[in-house]
């Protein structure tokens, strides 16, 4: 314990590592710290940026299971219908949650074009993940107003309240994504995303990978599970 | 975005003033910014305090009759935790840390000041209901169904609601930023086992703070929806369960407890061994205990619910599971006794404040014992009893572990001493009002007295101790007034050397105040004790070490410079929860100014182009 195994693997940081440290990976904007040169001195050699985003996703971890523990809580507690089985449509959202996998897919395609500075790739894959989660928002919007219509809202029972809520926050999570994928779209054609700023696309990947596999937990319990839900006297509640 | 840079040019760096303020990314500066804000708010809430136990003083007394007294409590309590504790908290997380590590700045320096600046607009927010009269009356915990429409009808609890949210966020962001700067921003030679305790114990309160904040946050979403757009997820008639509302709440607040209560035990475990003149003992025994209670702390929540009816099985599970974390509790307790057994100690005021952390802890932790167990809890649950355990361990604890850490870093801070005769002064007077003011309480509750009643008959018998509760009160004020003055007038205090206290931390190895940029040079950490052990070796070669390392030229260090895109961000968001709460225009309005706030500062890099 006295020795300090995580820091042996990196050189040692010469007068101002810290400070040159601060703008290099310290929240920059994107790719503005290309030309800049001195160590990427880390304590643990991770960027700072890409572990923010990840224990940010595990706060979201619990934000997420929050909403669904709240879901699955009310399962089969509403007091009047519409209740799931009335209008959940489960193949219509098998065709959107495939949409939404294809994302992840384009999104893993415009990392590998990053990383491969293929400018060409990255502006298609970019615009193809975003164009596939503007899709799933698309089904998103098709889903709530045919639901509105069927005498589902948010105050009319408990299903609407928690299902609402709850495929609401991750229908803003997508949408937030895609104004990111948009905002690194924009920047290619300043050429600003190449392997220098791959970091930015990785991130920004991470997020959106994220948030379908929250998609895929929803999809599973919302659908698959509790879709077949009918009311209160239903076995089991 | 050129003509707005154009129109207000980058603030320069190492200006003064007030713009140098709002625009600061400077650790040190947002931790004086945080810290002077929870004090005014500990003064407004203090008052609060005093109006309760003006109206409790006597017997049947109308003062402040039954509604303002439930604002009263709600505002006391809602504005000490999540205004003045986890502020104070984050106070010292900013000013102590990045010097404790060897670092010159945060992680995310302008994210640091976004925290901030959030903090402070939801602040004012939950305010606002004074200003339109509509204040909070539900309680801190502000339990379901009493929260929905046909009970709570002003906007009292949405102004609540939507200020704890707009705090929320800023907690998770400071989390998130500490988090990543204890990781990955230590000095060379930092390794995990060698950080101090208190940088540990900020790293899980961070972590606490990051997992337990969004809880919170899906409770209050769905309250203000059931108040605000028609949702019915705590209304019985329709279904819903206000036990729900009881879970969210606890599994959140039961972590909080813990995020009020790790930082101050940080900064004891700080002083201590400082002012024994010995290493901590038993240093891997107290993170240890730390992580346990860290982890075990989301295993306990239901000891708030005893009586709710959940069973006995799962009352007997949460007595066992509360039980056990009083375990790694009392360890460091043990190893802070240990660190003092054979000490060479020195009186001074920390130390006074950390002894008496000790002292007072103890007795909340004994308290805390007795209603661990569910049989016992029924005869506590909502009595006086409850309210004089939680002010031994937030007032004995908390509180005492801040004032401690407020008199030990002050030097560091400001390069002069607060007066020790005033602190000493300042020390008793806290210490025994907080005594007079809250041990009567265990007797009064134990006879049966209720919590959150305006005011009782004088046939129960519990008028003698309630007017000594309230005379107690008395000499807290008068303690924290001489804090304050010793604040004041420490402009003409004494200076001292960068190191008064021959402490062991790398944070004295600077000057005081800080330069801006912190270290010159990156330090190397020799050990825990760093600086004992550099002084050490200095004075067996024969020249001791008097002056703090050598200060450089600051421009020649590439520093993150200021900025207001923060500010700009955090009023927009200030401002779409407000606009929750008047018209929809301005939560548009904020959501627009938010967005331009993320886009100028995603523009802009973290640190100005040389020589400008």
């Amino acid at each position: 314990m006295a020795h300090s195994p995580e820091t042996a693997h990196h050189p040692e940081p010469s007068h101002g590592a810290h400070g040159e440290e601060l703008t290099r990976h310290g929240e920059t904007g994107h790719g503005e710290h290309s030309g800049s040169v001195g160590h990427d001195y880390t304590t643990t050699g991770l960027n700072h940026r890409k572990m923010l985003m990840w224990v940010f996703l595990g706060s979201d971890c619990l934000f997420f299971g929050s909403l669904i523990a709240t879901y699955m809580v009310y399962r089969g507690q509403s007091l009047q219908g519409p209740y799931p089985i009335d209008i959940i449509d489960i193949p219509i959202t098998t065709i959107s949650t495939f949409v939404l996998l294809c994302s992840s897919f384009a999104m893993v395609r415009a990392l590998a074009a990053t990383n491969e500075n293929n400018q060409t790739g990255i502006k298609l894959w970019l615009l193809a993940t975003a164009v596939l989660g503007g899709i799933f928002i698309g089904f998103q919007v098709y889903e709530f107003n045919l639901f509105k219509n069927e005498g589902l809202t948010l105050g009319q029972n408990l299903f609407g309240a928690t299902f609402f809520t709850l495929t609401g926050f991750h229908g803003a999570h997508v949408t937030l994504g895609i104004i990111w994928l948009f905002a690194l779209f924009i920047l290619s054609f300043k050429g600003r995303i190449h392997p220098g700023t791959a970091l930015d696309v990785e991130i920004c990947g991470l997020y959106w990978h994220f948030v379908d596999i929250v998609w895929i937990v929803i999809f599973t319990l919302l659908y698959l599970v509790g879709g077949f839900d009918a009311g209160p006297a239903a076995p089991g509640h | 975005m050129a003509t707005i840079t154009e129109v207000l040019p980058r603030p320069t760096y190492g200006a003064t003033g007030l713009w140098s303020w709002i625009t600061t990314v400077d650790h040190k500066r947002i931790g004086v910014l945080y810290g002077s804000t929870a004090l005014v708010f500990m003064l407004l809430s203090g008052i609060e305090a005093g109006l309760i136990r003006m109206q409790l003083a006597t017997p049947d007394s109308d003062i402040l009759g039954p509604s303002r007294y439930n604002q009263m409590f709600t505002m006391h309590a809602t504005v000490m935790i999540f205004m003045v504790i986890m502020p104070m908290g984050v106070a010292f997380f900013n000013f102590v840390v990045p010097l404790a590590i060897g670092a010159r700045d945060v992680a995310f320096p302008r994210l640091n000041a976004l925290s901030y600046w959030i903090f402070l607009f939801g602040a004012i927010l939950m305010h606002f209901s004074f200003i339109v009269n509509q204040v909070p009356d539900a309680g801190w915990f502000s339990y379901a169904n009493l929260t929905e429409q046909p009970f709570s009808k002003n906007m009292g609890l949405d102004f609540w609601a939507l200020g704890l949210l707009v705090l929320g966020t800023s907690s998770v962001a400071g989390g998130l930023n500490f988090v990543v700067t204890i990781i990955n921003l230590r000095a060379p030679g930092m390794s995990l086992m060698r950080m101090p305790v208190f940088v540990w114990m900020t790293l899980l309160t961070s972590i606490l703070l990051i997992l337990a904040m969004p809880v919170i946050t899906v409770g209050l979403i769905e309250l203000v929806m059931d108040r605000n757009f028609g949702t019915h997820f705590f209304v019985p008639s329709e279904g819903g369960d206000p036990i729900l509302w009881q879970h969210l709440f606890w599994v959140f607040g039961h972590p909080e407890v813990y995020i009020l209560i790790l930082p101050p035990m940080g900064i004891v475990s700080e002083i201590l061994p400082t002012f024994s003149k010995k290493p901590l003992f038993g240093y891997p025994f107290v993170i240890f205990s730390g992580i346990v209670i860290a982890i075990m702390g989301w295993a306990v929540w239901s000891h708030h619910m005893f009586t709710v009816g959940l069973g006995p099985i799962a009352n007997s599970v949460f007595t066992i599971t509360t039980m056990l974390i009083a375990v790694p509790t009392g360890v460091k307790i043990f190893n802070w006794l240990g660190t003092l057994w054979k000490g060479s100690i020195e009186l001074t005021t920390p130390m006074l404040y950390a002894l008496g952390f000790i002292f007072l802890f103890i007795i909340g932790g004994l308290s805390g014992v007795s209603h661990a167990v569910s049989p016992s809890d029924f005869q506590q649950q909502d009595t006086y009893y409850i309210v004089a355990h939680l002010h031994y361990v937030l007032f004995g604890g908390s509180i005492m572990g801040i004032f401690a850490g407020i008199y030990y870093w002050w030097p560091k801070l400001t390069g002069r001493m607060l007066n020790e005769t005033l602190g000493k002064l300042n020390f008793w007077l806290i210490f025994i009002g907080m005594n007079v003011t809250f041990f009567p309480m265990h007797f009064v509750g134990m006879n049966g007295m209720p919590r959150r009643i305006y005011t009782y008959s004088s046939e129960f018998g519990w008028g003698d101790l309630n007017l000594l509760a309230s005379f107690g009160y008395l000499i807290l004020f008068v303690g924290f007034l001489v804090f304050l003055f010793n604040l004041w007038q420490n402009r003409t205090a004494r200076r001292v050397s960068h190191d008064p206290w021959d402490a062991p931390g790398v944070e004295w190895t600077i000057a005081s105040p800080p330069p801006s940029y912190n270290f010159a040079e990156v330090p190397h950490i020799r050990g825990r004790d760093h600086y004992w052990i550099v002084k050490d070796e200095a004075r067996e070669a024969g020249n001791p070490i008097t002056e703090p390392e050598p200060m450089v030229d600051p421009s020649t260090i590439h520093m993150p410079s200021p900025s207001y895109w923060p500010i700009v961000t955090a009023m927009g968001v200030g401002l779409i929860a407000g606009g929750l709460l008047s018209h929809y225009g301005v939560s548009f309005l904020g959501g627009l100014i938010a967005f331009i706030g993320v886009i100028g500062w995603s523009n802009e890099p973290a640190a100005a182009e040389e020589g400008h």
